[in-house]
């Protein structure tokens, strides 16, 4: 198996035959093809089925040569949930097509599941694909669309068969953004910016080829991808002090006038509070590293955002004064979301989304409850009912 | 950055092998019974976990007589004793192992491993690792004189290390409980499966074990913290299993109370902390096993800091979510909320953890 000196010796390799200061994309371009984009894929796919473990490793190598990244940050679904659910539910084809231009970051990917009247009740949704030919045309709206407005590529999740009981009339596509049928509208948030969007799919023609998983199977993989979504946000890679408590202990450090009794005690607990959770996340990854995924990642997910709420807020009320104002409420289109670049506001408007994003808390500990737990499930009245009967 | 945060095949093995001496002979049932009798401890349980189970003097080095494994090891079979709040007398013999560990003295521990001599350190429970040492206990022409308060599992030991200071500084030495000038005074415990008390010495015959205690103790207190973080681990894991058990089975309202969603919510908020507590407790345990002194006492002070509040919650929830069924004397929560909320004083509580993390990383109050 391969492990950690291979993979030095692998990119040292690579680098003595490409310039880490040359043209960005062609880099990127052939670090795929080496081998060494996302190690645990497969051979052929970016890879080599190496343990995920040892992505740091070569991460840290390409970052010490000054080699560019792929830029995560910009592309997270992309990586962190379209990616997985492709290689897991695509054919070989549609692999070799999407991958690439994925984790090279040349084409960012968003996610169409969310609708007005389907949230947390994704499996309630009303988009409709109706089989054409070769083709399925959809008819709907979704919302709250995480940088659609960057995104070449959607995953999305439609109703093929509305006679079918909710979760089994579902079948999930890749979705050309760029189609003119395709309509993104900025939807301004609370911190004043443009980051998510509704989406209009005005009878979009999508082939059949850009289907992932069977007709009717859209539900599980939808599952698959929200499993990945938790790793994702809960597999972080990050060392002590790295997010918005880091910003906060640096102002601490930096301004002995914020300092007072009280808030050194909520500072203190705040940031055992944030270590305890970033172990937790290593745990979690260590784990899978091994193969055996505990479900710590709702875990770390719900302490994830409480945390960085309270953090935010609490940032506020240190700095007094300053803590009044907003840098900047014109409305923009943001290339990521970056909490520990921008200022204390933005922060504290921002976290309010991650008990909401990605599973609401609420949701996150009726997963945990029945599915670790063990406790019953919630009453269900629209389980085998067809769709089409449901009341909305 | 190589911090090992998940069990070895070892420890999951070392932990099948006491769970399994635990089940047959730790009845939570048995412990309620033994709380009021003239035996609390049970010291025949302790001999077969020490003699035959090696729990004892699992994580002294081999060249001083003992198990040589690490403190990872020992804080599995902590998760396993405070799972079971089994009453023996494993909290003062890590204090007194550790010290011995680390004054490098091989003196009693063959005795100690084989469970058949019980020893404790005579520093009072709720010294923090990192407090001031200043013994109350003076060392006058080769014998001890003074007294130490809330020394752990007093009443059953037959020799304590005493730190003690002469004119020589404060060194720390052994005394044989047996011996005249030993005097030991039992207090009733809010934890009734773990028992302390008041070491008096007057004139005591003792010997020399290391000649400067401050570093022996230090050490001794930093590994027992880190252990205990294991132990309310384990306390927190029961409460929450038996709990989840219980409003499985429990009707009201014509449904299983485990179907409602606000007790859902909070064992699943419960389930997280748990999680968290043993990540947190696993770097401690991780930390104490390595080389690095200083990573070992923040993640220590941030294990105390983590585990001593959450095992508190585990036990409470326990209770509140049990009804007037875990208001009673004969349901065991009380023994595990008795355990908890002792064992967050002992060491320090949560806030002096939390101010030595400020020390350690820089974060100075006003
Ligand atoms: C910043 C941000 C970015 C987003 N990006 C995307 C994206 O890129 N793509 C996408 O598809 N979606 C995206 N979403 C949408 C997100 O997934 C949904 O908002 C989320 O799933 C919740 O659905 P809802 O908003 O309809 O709330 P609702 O489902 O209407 O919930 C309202 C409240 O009721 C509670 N609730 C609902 N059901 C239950 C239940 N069974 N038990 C207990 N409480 C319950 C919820 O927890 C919540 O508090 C984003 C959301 C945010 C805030």
């Amino acid at each position: 198996m391969t492990d950690a000196a291979e993979l030095r010796a692998a990119v040292r390799d690579f680098l003595a035959e490409h310039d880490p200061g040359g043209d960005r994309l062609e880099f990127l371009r052939a670090r795929f093809d080496a081998g060494l984009a996302w190690v645990n894929y497969p051979a052929g796919l970016g890879g080599r089925d190496a343990p995920r473990e040892l992505q740091t490793v070569v991460d840290a190598e390409f970052a010490a040569a000054g080699a560019p990244d792929n830029a995560p940050s910009r592309n997270g679904i992309g990586l962190g949930m379209a990616a997985p659910t492709i290689l897991r539910f695509g054919t070989d084809e549609q692999r070799a097509r999407y991958l690439r231009p994925l984790w090279t970051g040349e084409e960012i990917w968003c996610q169409l599941f969310s609708e007005p009247g389907a949230g947390s009740d994704l499996a309630a949704l009303a988009t409709r694909a109706v089989r054409d030919g070769d083709d399925w045309v959809v008819e709907g709206q979704k919302v709250w669309t995480s940088f659609a407005h960057k995104a070449k590529w959607a995953i999305l999740v439609a109703r093929s068969d509305p006679d079918a009981p909710k979760h089994k009339g579902l079948s999930y596509f890749v979705c050309d953004m760029t189609d003119p049928n395709v309509e993104v509208r900025p939807l301004r948030q609370i911190t004043g910016e443009a980051e998510f969007n509704e989406v209009f799919l005005n009878g979009v023609r999508i082939p059949d080829s850009q289907r992932l998983g069977e007709i009717g199977q859209g539900w599980q993989v939808a599952m698959g991808t929200l499993m990945n979504e938790r790793v994702a946000i809960g597999g972080g890679n990050t060392g002590r002090e790295s997010g918005m408590i880091g910003v906060v202990a640096r102002e601490w450090r930096d301004d002995p006038e914020v300092r007072t009794p009280g808030a050194h005690d909520r500072l203190l607990r705040l940031w055992v509070e944030a270590e305890a959770t970033r172990l937790t996340g290593q745990r979690l990854r260590q784990q899978l590293a091994v193969g055996t995924p505990g479900p710590e990642g709702s875990a770390v997910k719900l302490a994830f955002s409480r945390l960085n709420q309270e953090i935010s807020g609490f940032e506020l009320e240190l700095l007094g004064e300053q803590g009044l104002s907003y840098e900047d409420w014109t409305q923009r289109r943001p290339e990521t979301v970056d909490f520990t670049g921008r200022d204390p506001g933005y922060r504290y408007l921002r976290a309010k989304g991650n008990s909401i994003e990605g599973g609401t808390s609420e949701v996150l500990r009726n997963v945990i409850a029945e599915r670790v737990l063990g406790l019953p499930p919630e009453i269900r009245t629209d389980k085998d009912v067809p769709w089409k009967e449901l009341p909305r | 950055m190589s911090t090992d945060l998940l069990y070895t095949e070892v420890e999951e093995d070392l932990r099948s092998a006491v769970r399994r001496v635990l089940r047959d002979r730790c009845e939570v049932s048995s412990v309620l019974a033994r709380c009021e009798s003239d035996e609390p401890y049970d010291l025949a349980l302790w001999r077969t976990l020490a003699g035959e189970l090696g729990v004892a003097a699992l994580a002294v080095p081999e060249e001083l007589g003992g198990g040589g494994a690490g403190v990872r090891e020992l804080a599995v079979v902590a998760e396993e004793l405070g799972r079971a709040v089994a009453p023996v007398p494993f909290l003062g013999t890590v204090l007194a192992t550790a010290a011995l560990t680390a004054a490098g003295s091989a003196d009693p521990i063959a005795e100690i491993g084989a469970g058949t001599l019980v020893t404790t350190l005579a520093v009072g429970l709720t010294t923090a690792p990192s407090a001031p040492i200043s013994p109350a206990v003076r060392v006058e022409g080769g014998t001890l004189t003074g007294t130490v308060t809330a020394v752990v599992d007093l009443e059953v030991a037959d020799r304590v290390l005493v730190p003690a200071t002469g004119p020589d500084g404060t060194g720390l030495y052994i005394v044989d409980t047996a011996d005249s000038g030993v005097g030991r005074t039992p207090v009733t415990p809010l934890d009734l499966t773990r028992r302390f008390g008041t070491l008096d010495l007057t004139g005591a015959q003792a010997r020399l074990v290391a000649a400067d205690a401050t570093p022996v103790l230090r050490r001794a207190l930093l590994t027992a913290a880190g252990v205990l973080a294991a132990e309310q681990v384990g306390l927190a894991q029961h409460s929450l299993d038996s709990t989840v058990e219980y409003v499985q089975t429990r009707y009201q309202f014509g449904r299983r109370i485990g179907s409602f969603q606000a007790v859902k919510h909070r064992l699943a908020d419960l389930w997280s902390g748990v999680s968290t507590a043993r990540a947190t407790s696993r770097n401690a345990a991780d930390a104490l096993t390595g080389g690095d002194a200083g990573e070992a006492e923040l993640a220590v002070a941030l294990g105390q800091a983590y585990c001593s509040d959450l095992a508190v919650l585990a036990a409470e929830e326990s209770l509140q979510l049990h009804g007037g069924i875990g208001m009673t004397w004969e349901h065991p929560i009380h023994l595990y909320l008795g355990r908890a909320k002792s064992a967050q004083l002992t060491f320090g509580t949560p806030e002096r953890h939390r101010a030595r993390i400020a020390e350690l990383v820089d974060l100075p109050g006003v």
